[in-house]
């Protein structure tokens, strides 16, 4: 796991230091004050409104309704703790859990195993497989799922997680086997030589190499598939009834449609319900950015 | 011999899961929406028995109805309007963010938090902020400007969903172009410096010409997002609101009428609709765009076997190296 990411590291050699600014380096230069403007300018934008909801819910209706884009003046703290110490909230939050844990889970799992095939085995069929994993990237869920409800609900999976989680395996399927082909196209036939050589097996080969090798496309390959589980809306709207299953987004929209005019309460719990999904993105983005932008560099 | 069925039982073993999966909840719906759309049927039992087999009369009736008409020319429109506002801006975003400077990583991460937060909660906040007493017009009559109805009235709400989908999506377009930036090589630059171009002649010259592939690919997955927009627009507008804004999309359309009104054949037949038209859309863009990117992807075996020929010459070119594969694979994967 250290070798690969020490050998990527060293392939792209400077240009990701800098890039990334993995290095804190002295030599950086401070930017001309445009750059900073425009940047900030940038920011500003993709951040106010996020800002307004976790800053928002720190107010009463009282003073929303007085001045809507005001600052919060007394900081109230009622919104949070209600929400906090709501069950409605922490069920959500643990059904979008098992969701996405599932799905992410079972994205890694079938798309390394397919992506190995496809990428160390000669046959005929590989680039046939590979097409047709790959043209799925042209159908997300939303065109199928009309009759997709349909066939959980023969298969009597409606308002089960688990209607949620195989659907979005499926789905999530072509863009991860897309990523981590390459992946393992790249680990060196002179490895696997080698490791046949000492009288391991393909299979051995794939468990005690393959695996810790492609350590950083997993990575990516979880968190964006975790990710998209956690902000998913359409199937569990078609899916689930019973809102004690509700994963978060339901849950969001479930909560403002009922405290319409609770307007400080919706932010609170709109607020709390993306922190983990940012908690997850600001550890991990290093890794996300960084292994997207890999990618693109090849 | 042994060692070639063996070598069969692990393809089978290891491909297998994942090709049920994929067949089973992504290729069989696809099929069954082609067999349901010829019944009307509302969702009980079996359709040939429960239902009436009507022939083509769903389709005639969605190629005939008005709100379908306005549901794909909006969705047409986001289509286009998304390529228009977001490529160009996200190309000076990424030129201005490929410079070397302090605090561009934190800038980097921050422009990326909107495409993370999930679509519902950008939804929700939009809605309570765009609404006439909300935070928006508050602050426009803070300085003076009137504030309007952003969400309700017809002449503006296309364009706040156009500018919630630009929020929402551009920093991630970003991030893919500042990559592409970063993949060519700096020696172009150097070279063109000293023949005496100017900043903006060496963007124009050899950053927009070298991007090409990347900016094609992100084209394509915006393409493929905006054919599928849903969660964004029934967040705000609502599922009836949609029609009288001026923002239902095609797939608001097929909620509406199949899942809501109870008619499955009919809704259906809508996802058969939006299902043939993504794909030619796609299939075009491929013919006529992405063809020299996307080598092989898409097309069969004779493809693959075209690709690798040329992996293989462009190997010896350029002394090594199948990075060019699996750039542009990645860059699909993008999203």
């Amino acid at each position: 796991m250290r070798s690969a990411d020490h050998n990527r590291a060293d392939a792209r050699g400077n240009a990701r230091e800098q890039t990334y600014g993995l290095r804190k380096s002295a030599k950086t230069p401070w930017g001309n004050p445009i750059v900073y403007f425009f940047s900030l300018v940038l920011v500003a934008i993709c951040i106010v409104p996020v800002l307004y909801i976790i800053i928002g819910a720190f107010r009463s209706n009282s003073q929303i309704t007085r001045s809507p884009a005001g600052m919060p003046n007394p900081w109230v703290f009622d919104n949070y703790i209600t929400v906090f110490t709501s069950t409605v909230f922490w069920s959500e939050l643990l059904n979008s859990l098992v969701v996405s844990l599932g799905t992410m889970i079972g994205v890694v799992a079938l798309a390394l195993m397919v992506s190995f095939v496809i990428a160390r085995y000669r046959f005929k069929f590989s680039g046939v497989l590979y097409s047709l994993f790959a043209a799925g990237m042209m159908f997300p869920i939303t065109v199928a799922i009309t009759p997709l409800y349909l066939l959980l609900r023969n298969l009597s999976l409606v308002n089960t997680h688990l209607g949620i989680i195989l659907p979005q395996i499926a789905f999530g399927l072509p863009q991860a086997i897309i990523i981590l082909v390459p992946f393992l196209k790249s680990i060196p036939v002179e490895l696997e030589e080698a490791a046949e050589l000492d009288g391991c097996s393909r299979l051995g080969f794939f468990a005690r190499m393959v695996l810790p090798l492609s350590w950083p496309g997993v990575a990516t390959v979880g968190i964006l598939s975790f990710v998209a589980s956690w902000n998913a809306y359409m199937l569990p709207l078609f899916l689930l009834n019973d809102s004690s299953k509700f994963t978060l987004p339901l849950g969001v929209q479930m909560f403002s449609s009922q405290h319409s005019v609770d307007t400080a309460q919706v932010l609170a719990f709109t607020s709390l319900s993306m922190i983990p999904a940012l908690i997850c993105f600001t550890i991990f983005q290093k890794k996300i950015v960084g292994g997207l932008a890999g990618a693109v560099k090849g | 011999m042994n060692d070639r069925m063996r070598k069969r039982l692990e393809i089978t073993a290891l491909s297998l899961p994942a090709l049920i999966m994929f067949v089973g909840f992504v290729i069989v719906p696809v099929i069954m929406a082609a067999y349901y759309g010829f019944y009307r049927w509302k969702g009980f039992g079996q359709p040939s028995v429960n239902g009436q087999f009507i022939g083509l009369q769903n389709y005639g009736m969605i190629l005939t109805d008005p709100n379908f008409h306005d549901a794909l020319k909006h969705t047409l429109l986001v289509m286009i309007a998304s390529l228009i506002i977001q490529g160009p801006l996200a190309i000076l975003f990424a030129l201005l963010l490929n410079q070397k400077f302090k605090g561009r990583a934190i800038i980097r991460t921050l422009i990326f938090v909107p495409y993370v937060v999930s679509e519902v909660i950008v939804g929700t906040a939009w809605s309570l902020m765009l609404q006439s007493t909300g935070a928006v017009n508050a602050l426009l009559n803070s300085i003076g400007l009137p504030g309007a109805d952003w969400i309700a009235d017809p002449n503006i709400a296309f364009w706040t969903l156009m500018f919630i989908i630009s929020w929402k999506y551009i920093g991630f377009a970003v991030i893919l172009m500042i990559a592409g930036m970063q993949s060519i090589p700096e020696e172009l630059y150097e070279a063109a410096m000293v023949d005496g171009a100017g900043f903006w002649r060496r963007q124009w010259s050899i950053t927009l010409p070298l991007l090409g592939p990347t900016i094609r690919i992100w084209a394509f997955m915006s393409i493929i997002g905006s054919l599928q927009l849903f969660d964004l627009v029934y967040i705000v507008w609502g599922q009836y609101v949609a029609g009288t804004a001026g923002t239902s999309t095609m797939a608001t359309y097929m909620v509406r009428e199949g899942r809501l009104a109870n008619n499955y054949g009919y809704g259906s037949a809508v996802a058969v609709v939006i299902f043939i038209i993504s794909l030619a859309i796609a299939l075009t863009y491929q013919r006529l765009v992405l063809n020299r990117d996307l080598d092989g992807a898409i097309t069969t075996a004779r493809g693959e076997k075209e690709r690798r020929r040329k992996e293989r010459d462009r190997a010896l070119k350029h002394g090594g190296g199948d990075g060019g594969d699996a750039e542009i694979a990645s860059e699909v994967a993008g999203l």
